[in-house]
């Protein structure tokens, strides 16, 4: 019985009442005016600093990226020049090594032939020295002998002189034909 | 049925009754009933969530701000720039956004021990944010594209043979103007309700088969308790799901009222 008064009784499902309504519209507005007006700019402004923080972020890498390659590039450059500089010394100092041996062996050709050419003249003065003192030795030597073996003594220069060189032409004509015949032989 | 079943066997199956409850107090001729209560308190919960989480956001997100950034980055991506389409629908989160959790905790009181009762089960929440978006997209329908300009491209869309306009005009008045917010706001309560009745159902079984009988109904009450449970679980899916269909909705609305998609 009671169940059926309390059917009887019981509102329409389908028919929303007024107060509640009301009630649920206020509590909705509160939620939208405390969210809308209040915490969801928050949220939205955190959001777009956060996105711009990302991509700031990731514009910096970027920056920094693309100085890091001029650098690099900067660098290479660099390298290549002073490669290529010391190249070009490296080249210059062997040129000049080179000349610097040239000049030296020059000199030094000119020297020892200045060198031989003093010699050769030294020893051809010496030789006409030698000679001439040899002429003068042999002349007495030959004076000496020959008066020992005459047993006078020749006493006038000039005539000592005059023998002393006809046997010298003679001694000597001796020797051209003796060489003479060696060459012939 | 019902009156049979409780006359004969003692166990009387709950039915509509179980939404209708008895003033707790009045305040000034206001008879303050328990879902008029808790939905104060929902709205207490979603302000206070939000503020908590994201009154002193951080660029570094704790764990309460990430997770309701995640829930209003959904409703901002998925729903209003999905819907109504990039800059146009950011102007619409906040609305959305309030719905959205709005609607969310009032359905989650169903599952909240104590509590157990989905507020969004009695028509009048529903329909109090049905007709605030109902009334929306009619302002902005007219805003947008003139009193005029808005119901005929409303009734006659472009591109149809003439004659079939004498059916499709009132068709689409009908539906947009009168059925539109009546299944708006039935759809969630419909849901809703019939789970908040299954959920009491199976509570009811395994209560009056385990504890008020003995014998083999003992079985019957065991799979009522393991399909109370089953049934809890399953309604907390169709909690958000119904929230979120709620939103997309008063989203496709809006869209369809700022732009003439014909």
């Amino acid at each position: 019985m009671s169940i059926l008064a309390a059917a009887e009784e019981a509102p329409n499902i389908l028919v929303p009442p007024v107060a509640e309504l009301v009630v649920g519209g206020i509590a909705f507005f509160v939620v939208f005016f405390a969210l809308a007006r209040v915490l969801l700019p928050r949220i939205k402004k955190t959001l777009e600093e956060r996105a711009d923080a990302i991509e700031g972020g990731l514009a910096r890498a970027e920056e920094a990226q693309a100085e890091a390659a001029e650098t690099l590039a900067k660098y290479k450059e660099q390298l290549a020049e002073a490669r290529h500089e010391a190249a070009g010394l490296r080249e210059k100092a062997r040129q000049e090594g080179a000349v610097i041996l040239k000049e030296m062996r020059e000199e030094a050709q000119a020297e020892s032939k200045r060198l031989t050419t003093q010699a050769h003249q030294q020893i051809e003065a010496e030789r006409k020295q030698a000679l001439a003192s040899l002429r003068t030795e042999v002349g007495r030597l030959a004076v000496d002998l020959a008066g020992r073996v005459v047993g006078e003594s020749l006493e006038d220069e000039a005539r000592q002189r005059r023998t002393v060189d006809r046997f010298l032409e003679e001694l000597e004509a001796t020797a051209e034909d003796t060489q003479d015949a060696r060459a012939a032989r | 049925m019902t009156i049979n079943l409780a006359t004969e066997s003692g166990f009387h199956a709950p039915g509509t009754e179980i939404f209708n409850f008895e003033p707790l107090f009045s305040i000034g001729g206001l008879d303050v009933t328990k879902p008029m209560l808790m939905a104060f308190v929902g709205s207490a919960i979603v302000v206070t969530l939000f503020y908590v989480a994201c009154a002193k956001p951080t660029m570094v997100p704790g764990r309460l701000q990430a997770l309701v950034e995640l829930g209003y980055t959904f409703v901002r991506d998925d729903i209003a720039r999905s819907i109504i389409g990039g800059k146009k629908g950011d102007k619409y989160v906040p609305l959305l956004v309030s719905l959205f959790f709005f609607i969310w905790i009032l359905n989650l009181f169903a599952v909240i021990p104590l509590l157990q009762f989905p507020v969004t089960s009695r028509i009048a929440y529903p329909a109090v944010l049905a007709i605030t978006v109902y009334l929306l997209f009619i302002f902005l329908g007219i805003k947008h594209q003139g009193p005029v300009g808005y119901f005929k491209n409303m009734m006659f869309p472009p591109g149809i043979p003439k004659p079939v306009y004498v059916i499709l005009a009132p068709l689409e008045f009908i539906s947009t103007i009168l059925v539109r917010p009546f299944t708006h706001a039935v759809r969630l309560f419909a849901n809703m309700f019939a789970g908040h009745v299954l959920i009491a159902f199976f509570a009811v079984t395994a209560y009056y088969f385990i504890v008020e009988t003995q014998g083999l109904g003992i079985v019957i009450g065991v799979a009522g308790f393991v399909m109370t449970i089953a049934m809890t679980g399953f309604e907390m899916f169709i909690q958000v799901l119904q929230a979120f269909i709620f939103t997309l909705l008063a989203a496709v609305y809006i869209q369809s009222s700022v732009e003439v998609d014909h």
